[in-house]
């Protein structure tokens, strides 16, 4: 067995105080271990926990509470990542109790749901947190024997010496709680993983499936006014007056205040505060402009032909200028998608209770140390007078990157000091949205001898454009004349991050450009990529953001699990591969025919992730993001008209349902490398896999998302 | 306000609201009943669905005047013990991503079961497309509702 020694950051393994994870937790209830497929430990009720550290507390009844740090939003990290922990500490998954942690900047590292990075950037910590653990139980026993704790062996909670004599976890708890903290710890070798790569049911299915309080809106306290808030009608306006004298006569409505241009209703009552809100009479001016989505289009397309600043280039790799006047031919296509909502099914809500001595918040965040500290900033106080409770989340794609609810929750409670939960309506939630930016791509490659030798991406863009190092991705690296340009129009629409920020479109521009190439060059699409990713191994252009053989693996895996161009009859694939946060990705889609229009069917994908924590999850995760990246392409269609959104609900916004959504099969490369992410990655690849699909069942390609705006697509 | 006596999950309840209060409401703010979710409030998502006389309803879109002696069971009433076979097979499958809509999809899966013990593929699909599931567990679903079909 290869033995791992890492220092660790003292910092995070210091045990905690009281204070700070409930200390000595006496008399905690007992739970039911909650791995639905294997058998149930009887334990008997804990009388006594010891905390090992802000991760863990060990009980004397061998009960292992584990505290999951990170904001658990659908992507599984409230199991997965206590699973890590549990791995380390070497005890059964079955004794463990998954608890979802408090905002605790001190004892844990970036509690944030966001960017696929949970697992990635939390793997080492919480393997750290384990090994910290079962060391301090080790030395404890060793202690207690009077031997060197190097000859003793630790297996599913239980302590062995040479001679066989055994100390259970729980026997060495409370010695193990005072013990030093050690300077280094083993990790385990992965291969000898029990927990970690075995499928493990998701912590919270009792109560999901027994409808217990878990989510943001089924916080109920004590005094707690229901908000439903009345915010501008349009992007562009503002509050000039308003008349409430309806609102007051609603039963249940107690109060109405006025806050940074919206208005608030107070009830007892959910229902009654959103009638109240309906009945509000309020007058709006214009306070900017008050757009419409053609004069977007319109703008966009005009960027897309500006000329960029010679020094403003996002990258810049050789001349693709020279090289395109060299070309025999060139390539250019335009491609558009609209603004997109979130559409978590959860709306957004969240609880305040501002008081002179702190203000209490709780609710579904994906960002709660941020929030804390906006908080702090924009009521002047203390960040430690302020807390922030984590609710499973309804979904967030983004959206609760944004406390603007936390925020709204808190004036409120602060301007009638009374605990509060805002509850935005499906109608508040679609239209003050931070939406996923209209973006368009124009992307323009020099052909010679049927191969591409120059390439050029410009991105027009609402407000926000490609960020850190997405210019580096894929082809970047495999050609030595390579070009990425930015432009962007500033738009008071507020837009943000959605699900695979950029990616979630430019994959689809891409993919679907180089499926253009392969048909035009008469190459296998491919045997076109992989040219490409050798092109890149050798070093053709400086280097990207990726790893070449990896990428090439998943390529390959995808072909063989699909049975790429194998004849089937009636069925047309479409192939995209595309690599975002740090995972590696390939999808087959299948298409059929009917009643002459194509249909979606099946999605094969490969996917290299490192290893994979917990595969019924992954498995899950990995279907989710695809279907949901099909049913956006697809259907997805958000505008404005005056600087009001199209739609507000669902009766005329359209998310993919069950009929339209194909069987998704999933393989994950086998590896024993660090995680990396996976709540986002199979999304960007599936829109262009499917156009490409569709582009092979009826010769017609697709350069605007939704699809179901072009006639020849099936509704 | 009025009085109204609805019976939910077995028991009788007396409570005193506006007659235009969606049974939606009246589960989650005045019985705490907050198994049933709200997600669009127009019958469009399916989230907030529960039985009424064992039929799957919108309760979002159901006044709570309409009610009269008719029994409204919602997730929590769905079973004693956790065990109707849906739920078993939600548990088997590990089915949820988010969770936030499996309450109405599992409603609705049991009053599809109960009026179509045998669904094929179609049925499902059908039977199911008013439940959205943003997180797209759809696979999942399809396949827990064959399982559920089983053991019925």
């Amino acid at each position: 067995m290869t033995l791992i020694k890492t220092k660790h950051n003292r910092r995070s393994f210091l045990k905690v105080s009281a204070a700070s994870t409930g200390g000595l937790m006496i008399g905690f209830s007992w739970v039911v271990s909650c791995n639905p497929v294997s058998e149930v430990t009887e334990h008997k009720p804990p009388s006594e926990w010891f905390d090992i550290n802000a991760f863990l507390s060990i009980a004397d009844n061998g009960q292992v509470t584990v505290m999951s740090p990170n904001p658990e939003i659908g992507q599984n990290v409230k199991t997965s990542m206590p699973m890590i922990v549990a791995e380390e500490l070497d005890v059964n998954w079955e004794d463990v109790i998954v608890k979802q942690a408090a905002l605790n900047t001190d004892a844990f590292t970036r509690q944030v749901a966001g960017g696929s990075q949970s697992i990635r950037k939390g793997w080492n910590g919480l393997r750290m947190a384990g090994a910290t653990a079962r060391k301090m139980l080790v030395n404890a026993a060793a202690k207690q024997w009077n031997v060197n704790p190097d000859v003793l062996k630790t297996e599913n909670g239980v302590i062995t010496r040479p001679d066989g004599k055994k100390l259970s976890y729980a026997e060495v708890a409370s010695s193990a709680a005072g013990m030093e903290i050690p300077d280094e710890v083993e990790l385990k070798d992965p291969e000898n993983f029990k927990i970690v790569g075995t499928s493990r049911g998701n912590v919270d299915i009792e109560s999901i499936i027994t409808g217990k309080p878990l989510f943001g809106i089924d916080t109920k306290r004590e005094g707690m006014q229901y908000a439903v808030v009345l915010r501008p009608p349009a992007f562009g306006m503002k509050l000039k007056s308003f008349d409430d004298t309806k609102t007051k006569t609603i039963n249940g409505v107690s109060q109405v205040v006025e806050f940074d241009n919206k208005i608030a209703v107070l009830a007892n009552s959910t229902w009654a505060a959103m009638k109240g809100q309906k009945a509000l009479e309020a007058k709006w001016q214009t306070d900017g402009n008050l757009e419409d989505s053609d004069f977007h289009d319109r703008t966009l397309l005009a960027l897309l032909n500006k000329k960029a600043d010679t020094d403003s280039h996002a990258r810049k790799d050789g001349e693709v200028e020279n090289k395109f006047k060299e070309a025999d031919e060139i390539v250019e296509r335009t491609y558009e998608a609209p603004f997109l909502p979130h559409n978590c099914l959860e709306p957004m809500n969240f609880f305040a209770d501002v008081t002179d001595e702190k203000i209490d918040l709780y609710g579904p965040i994906q960002t709660p140390a941020g929030t804390r500290r906006r908080i702090a900033k924009e009521f002047e106080r203390d960040e430690s007078e302020i807390s922030v409770g984590m609710s499973r989340m309804g979904g967030g794609f983004g959206r609760r990157l944004y406390g603007d609810f936390a925020v709204e929750a808190a004036k409120i409670s602060d301007k009638i000091r009374k605990p509060v939960q805002v509850m935005f309506s499906r109608e508040n939630d679609m239209t003050a949205g931070i939406y996923r930016p209209a973006t368009k791509y124009k992307i323009k490659a020099g052909l010679k001898e049927g191969k591409i030798t120059s390439y050029q991406l410009i991105e027009a863009a609402i407000n926000n454009n490609m960020y850190g190092r997405l210019p580096n991705n894929f082809p970047a690296g495999a050609l030595a004349d390579y070009q990425v340009d930015n432009h962007r129009y500033e738009s008071n629409i507020s837009t943000g991050a959605w699900r695979a920020p950029y990616t979630n479109f430019l994959a689809f521009a891409e993919q679907t450009f180089l499926d253009e190439i392969a048909t035009l060059t008469n190459t296998d699409p491919l045997e076109l990529r992989i040219q490409l990713l050798k092109q890149a191994k050798k070093g053709v252009g400086p280097e990207g953001n990726y790893d070449p053989d990896k990428f090439i693996g998943v390529i390959k895996l995808a072909a063989d699990k699909a049975g790429w161009r194998k004849n089937k009859d009636g069925i047309f694939q479409g192939f995209s591969a595309y690599y975002s946060h740090n995972t590696y990705v390939a999808e087959v889609a299948e298409v059929i025919m009917e009643k002459n229009r194509p249909k979606v069917t099946k999605m094969t994908v490969a996917i290299d992730c490192g290893i994979v924590v917990n595969p019924i999850a992954a498995i899950n995760q990995a279907k989710g993001g695809v279907i949901d990246g099909i049913g956006h392409a697809m259907y997805g269609d958000f505008g404005f008209t005056q600087g009001t959104p199209h739609a507000s609900n669902f009766d005329r916004y359209r998310l993919i349902r069950m009929p339209e959504a194909p069987e998704v099969d999933i393989h994950f490369v086998e590896s024993f490398n660090a995680p990396t992410g996976l709540g986002e990655p199979t999304l960007p690849p599936a829109g262009g896999a499917l156009a490409n699909a569709i582009y092979a069942a009826t010769g017609k390609r697709l350069y605007k998302q939704p699809f179901i705006k072009q006639d020849f697509v099936l509704e | 306000m009025a009085l109204f006596n609805i019976t939910v999950n077995g028991s009788s309840h007396e409570i005193d609201v506006d007659p235009d209060t969606p049974i939606l409401w009246v589960l989650r703010d005045h019985l705490h009943l907050v198994g049933t979710k709200y997600g669009c409030g127009i019958a469009q998502c399916g989230a907030c669905t529960v039985h009424l006389n064992g039929a799957a309803v919108r309760s979002c879109s159901i006044p709570v005047n309409n009610i009269g002696n008719n029994k409204i069971t919602t997730i929590e009433g769905l079973s004693e013990k956790a065990n109707h076979a849906v739920q078993n097979a939600w548990r088997e499958h590990d089915v949820p991503q988010c969770g936030y809509c499996q309450a109405g999809q599992i409603m609705n899966a049991t009053a599809l079961l109960s009026q179509n013990p045998n669904p094929s593929d179609q049925d499902i699909e059908n039977g199911m497309s008013g439940n959205i599931c943003r997180c797209c567990t759809y696979n999942k679903i399809k396949a827990a509702i064959k399982t559920a079909a089983k053991n019925v």
